[in-house]
């Protein structure tokens, strides 16, 4: 990817950012479901 | 003294040989240290460092100060665990967490006395020329204020073994102030060790460089400090066990198991704001490089994989798997201030300028970790670190337990 203006640079990787930001939201909640899903069972072994 | 708590340790035990493997390996390495030491303030920096104008800071600032005072963030984590969020059950890992932290911090300061030119002006930033506008005057102030604080928060074991009582009231009454002025002041200078690069983005490499390194250097420290909790206790449950009570050791899993959850939560967040690093400087094809290899390694292989294996340690309520992802996280702080201030730093000098330590420079770490652990080990077996001490067993009252525990858990332990 070629950028000639800081506007263009900004545009691309803030773009890309706000993709990843979403793709973060639901990464975090997916592993917290994840992490979280046997909780009612307490004990170790 | 009167307090001193043996649970289970015979008479026998006390008269044994002092020539003990473990006596004679950190014996040799004080031997080395301290002719090192001598070499080092006698000859100056040139007669034991491979430090230069070029590069002035080397592994003493990566392992020393940076891998430390990250590796020391189990302090402020834990007491803010307990004391500011109410979490009581961790209460048992509060004074190990506090005395790593304490030695850990007082080490960094220690070690800073080989490092810098001219050791004796180190309280000059302080007291007599302080630089308010220099990110590394905040870290100084903050490092001086917090290893006061830990020291501070030390004290009660200390009073508790002397058997002074009434200071030892006093300070317990300050638990809470200070483990507020600490978890403040970490807050601060975690960050700012990071914030210290930012004045050189065409030092460091541009897969490491970020204008986010301040928030990537505190988040990842509360990872580290949570997993040198689980790592430090893993291995004192092994080689101090006899100086646990079943206060300790009842807590002890769910300690393991409950700063498992927490750093499992905060690596991947720490993993997916390191990816918007990337994004937010497009740095993406740098991932194709050797570097980007190093970098690959360091995200997936000790941020990304810990984070799966402390997730499944806990669903699992498996404490091995958290204990071997509490390995891998401390190696992954290791290896990215490692990268942050020395393999990527410099990076495109040429590898006969670039930095590589002498022999006697990693002496001198190997040293002073040394010097931590046996002054671990001198404290944890005498005074009321892994114990309550018998005379301040219910100087506390009991607290209900909360809902969620599956078993009642000591809230008198200690302070």
């Amino acid at each position: 990817m070629e950028f000639f203006t800081y506007h263009d640079f900004t545009m691309y990787t803030k773009g890309a950012a706000y993709v990843l930001m979403a793709v973060t939201l639901l990464g975090i909640l997916g592993f917290w479901l994840f992490l979280t899903e046997r909780d009612e069972d307490k004990l170790i072994k | 003294m009167s307090g001193e708590h043996a649970p289970s340790t015979p008479v026998a035990a006390d008269k044994a040989s002092l020539l003990t493997p473990f006596n004679i390996v950190t014996g040799l390495i004080v031997f080395v240290g301290l002719i090192l030491t001598l070499l080092r303030f006698t000859k100056g920096l040139a007669g034991v460092t491979n430090l230069s104008d070029n590069n002035p800071w080397g592994i003493w600032i990566s392992f020393d100060l940076l891998c430390g005072v990250a590796l020391a963030a189990g302090g402020y984590t834990t007491s803010a665990a307990c004391y500011v969020f109410g979490l009581k059950r961790y209460h048992s890992a509060v004074r190990p967490a506090i005395l790593t932290a304490f030695l850990g911090y007082a080490l960094v300061v220690f070690a800073l006395h080989y490092d810098v030119g001219r050791p004796w002006r180190l309280p000059y930033p302080i007291f007599y020329s302080p630089g308010p506008t220099s990110v590394l005057f905040e870290v100084g102030l903050c490092v001086f204020l917090y290893l006061n604080v830990l020291f501070l928060e030390w004290t009660p074991s200390a009073l508790e073994w002397l058997g002074l009582k009434k200071w030892r009231n006093v300070m317990v009454k300050m638990t809470l102030a200070l483990t507020i002025f600490g978890v403040v002041l970490s807050t601060m200078h975690q960050s700012s060790l990071g914030a210290l690069f930012l004045i050189a983005p065409s030092k460091l490499h541009p897969l490491w460089y970020s204008s986010y390194l301040p928030v990537f250097f505190f988040i990842s420290s509360i990872a580290a400090g949570l997993s040198m909790v689980i790592f430090e206790g893993t291995l004192s449950h092994r080689y101090l066990h006899d100086k646990m009570d079943e206060h300790y050791l009842s807590a002890h899993d769910q300690v393991h198991l409950g700063f498992g959850r927490g750093a499992a939560v905060v690596l991947v967040i720490y993993f997916f704001l390191k990816l918007v690093g990337l994004a937010l400087d497009n740095t993406w094809h740098y991932l194709l490089t050797g570097y980007g290899a190093m970098y690959s390694l360091e995200l997936l292989g000790f941020v990304a994989l810990p984070a799966l294996l402390y997730a499944v340690g806990v669903r699992e309520k498996n404490l091995k798997i958290i204990r071997w992802a509490a390995v891998l996280t401390v190696l992954g702080i290791v290896l990215n201030r490692f990268n942050v201030s020395w393999f990527a730093f410099n990076w495109q000098l040429p590898a006969a300028e670039r930095y590589f330590p002498s022999w006697m420079e990693v002496a001198v770490s190997i040293y002073i970790v040394t010097v931590g652990l046996l002054l671990f080990r001198f404290i944890a077996t005498r005074m009321p670190i892994f114990h309550e001490h018998p005379d301040f067993k219910e100087a506390e009252p009991e607290e209900e337990p909360h809902a969620h525990e599956t078993r009642p858990h000591p809230q008198s332990f200690g302070h």
